[in-house]
């Protein structure tokens, strides 16, 4: 470790990738029971498992840099401590997931594969980290990230080419990402220090990687690419976020904050 | 081969009496092996209802997913209901090549579900409040799977023996994991062990009814006798209950916890414990869709059906192509 200002940076850039995969890990974990077959709820609840494994991985190198404990960091910070994307602590639709969940899956399918499009993309650049414990992670992490896209890649082309009302309920998931999807791509204030430090590649390089990569998709499957994603309801990595992060750690957190100072 | 030219041969009495034979020899029974249409319809009755309540039994422990108190907890009990799923789908499977001979499928087992025919587990229909719920159920509820599911190891019809034998394995380890979340919460603060003791209380009822009632009176059929007589399983449910009584109760007393039944003793001359018994026509009321959650659960799955019908739509059309 070498200044204060880089490893300021390195922390930062931990958040963003502990705290994507813990909401979107939990916001998978609400679909248990719920998903369109069974298989798929087998398939699905791996996949968030897995998601979640890697959160606590990060959150533990969080905790060797100091952070606190990584139960205390991913229990009890307050919403504007989060650094996911705004867009992952979306809810999964109307209702609860214990009350009159109206979940929709077209969203879960745009959410999840765009999302782990990009998630390949930045750790194909994390294993070439110069922070070697997080390189080290990202090569672990990528094992099984490889299954998680390639299963949301076969649900994506098999919804966007089948009946006109799947094309139509997905093409109304892919707007709805597309409006905030910039907040994943981007990494923040902190970038420039990243990047520097070659703790990561430069975003414009990785955005640009994961638009070609979306948009042969696209025109393989029939579909308008319509240029960049926006990130209209805020900046996540700058602890932007929406009353559904709030909701979502209420209830991540409601046992461990009745006593995080005993065992559970 | 030979052996299908032979049935064919036979009356109707001589198959069931060589069916019957193979049994006694402790041969196991394929898929594809002639059996009596009796044998075939017990076994779809149970395996279907253990298949749907692995999967029902997902979604009270599924409550406690995102509010497991630590990381560590969080991924144990996510990789704990995703194998109950798996169990689920792997039983479904057994099941849907016993009923396709009769022209049935998934759907059937889905509609039966929604309709009230295909019961589920009598626990999976209660309400589970506290994280202690979540400890006991994987402790004492799977603790009861594992003895009434490991008494089918040797079940007569082979690849229901053989998907036990997985989920039984698997079972160790779920039972292991709500012991440890028991210890955890035993040794801590006060208010976690008020936490347990509840969580008990609530619980013991139903995991005397788990195992079903001493003998046809209490119900009025006999479909643990015939499974017993078809070597499907091979105890009684006051044995199985026995067995829980045996290896789980020094276990609760050990913690220092009270099973809610000043009764319950074990009676040296009988080699029996003696318990107060339950109200089995309650036992009924829950089974058939009565519970305390029973219209939330299916509500939600019956939920789910209609939201994705458009995907399975969408899958259907593309198998098509």
């Amino acid at each position: 470790m070498t200044t204060p200002s880089e490893k300021g940076a390195l922390i930062e850039l931990l958040y963003q990738l502990a705290d994507d995969d813990f909401i979107l890990a939990y916001r998978g974990s609400e679909w248990l029971g719920l998903a369109p077959h069974i298989e798929e709820d087998v398939a699905f609840s791996s996949i968030n498992q897995d998601m979640m494994g890697h959160a606590n991985l990060y959150y533990r190198l969080l905790e060797q840099l100091g952070e606190g404990k990584a139960d205390e960091i991913a229990h009890l910070r307050a919403p504007s401590k989060f650094r996911n994307a705004v867009l992952l602590e979306e809810v999964n639709g109307p209702g609860t997931y214990l009350e009159k969940p109206d979940y929709d899956w077209a969203f879960a399918v745009v959410r999840n594969y765009f999302y782990s499009v990009h998630k390949q993309i930045r750790l194909d650049s994390l294993r070439h980290s110069d922070f070697e414990p997080l390189a080290e992670a990202a090569r672990k992490i990528m094992t099984e990230q490889y299954y998680h896209l390639m299963h949301w890649e076969l649900w994506f082309k098999q919804l966007v080419t089948s009946t006109d009302e799947a094309k139509s309920r997905m093409n109304a998931a892919i707007e709805k990402v597309w409006r905030d999807f910039g907040g994943v791509l981007t990494l923040g204030p902190a970038y420039a220090e990243m990047v520097k430090a070659n703790f990561i590649d430069d975003e414009n390089v990785l955005k640009q990687r994961w638009m070609k990569r979306i948009e042969a998709v696209f025109n393989e499957t029939g579909l308008p690419f319509s240029g960049e994603p926006r990130m209209e309801r805020g900046n996540g990595r700058k602890g932007e976020h929406t009353p559904d992060l709030t909701q979502a750690l209420a209830t991540l957190s409601e046992v461990y904050a009745t006593n995080p100072q005993t065992g559970w | 081969m030979a052996a299908m030219l032979d049935y064919d041969r036979l009356t109707e009495d001589e198959k069931l009496e060589h069916f019957m034979e193979r049994i006694n020899r402790g041969e196991k029974i394929e898929a594809d092996d002639w059996m009596p249409d009796d044998y075939r319809i017990s076994l779809i009755r149970l395996i279907s209802m253990h298949g749907i309540s692995e999967i029902m039994g997902a979604l009270p422990e599924k409550e406690w997913v995102p509010k497991a108190p630590s990381l560590h907890r969080k991924l144990a009990i996510m990789a704990k209901v995703q194998d109950e799923m798996g169990h689920g789908q792997l039983l479904l499977r057994v099941a849907e090549d016993l009923m396709a001979p009769l022209g049935k499928n998934r759907e059937d087992i889905m509609q039966d579900l929604f309709s009230g025919k295909l019961k589920f587990h009598n626990v999976f229909h209660m309400s589970a409040p506290t994280w202690g719920d979540a400890g006991m159920i994987a402790w004492l509820v799977d603790g009861a799977a594992i003895i009434s599911q490991s008494m089918m190891l040797d079940s007569s019809y082979g690849p229901y023996a053989r998907a036990l034998k997985r989920i039984c394995a698997e079972e160790v380890f779920h039972a292991q994991h709500g012991e440890s979340i028991i210890l955890a919460m035993a040794e801590g603060t006060p208010e976690q062990r008020d936490m347990l003791q509840d969580s008990l209380n609530r619980w013991w009822t139903s995991l005397i009814m788990f195992f079903g009632p001493k003998s046809a009176k209490e119900t009025g059929n006999s479909n643990a006798d015939k499974n017993i007589m078809y070597k499907i399983r091979a105890k009684t449910n006051e044995e199985l209950r026995q067995e829980f009584f045996t290896k789980y109760i020094p276990r609760i007393w050990s913690l220092g916890l009270t099973i809610p039944d000043e009764t319950i003793r074990f009676d040296e001359q009988t080699q029996m414990w003696i318990y107060k018994d339950v109200d089995w026509n309650e036992f009924k009321q829950i089974v058939t869709g009565n519970g305390p959650e029973s219209h939330n659960r299916l509500d939600l799955r019956r939920r789910s059906y209609d939201n994705n019908a458009w995907v399975r739509d969408a899958l259907a059309a593309k198998r098509a192509i």
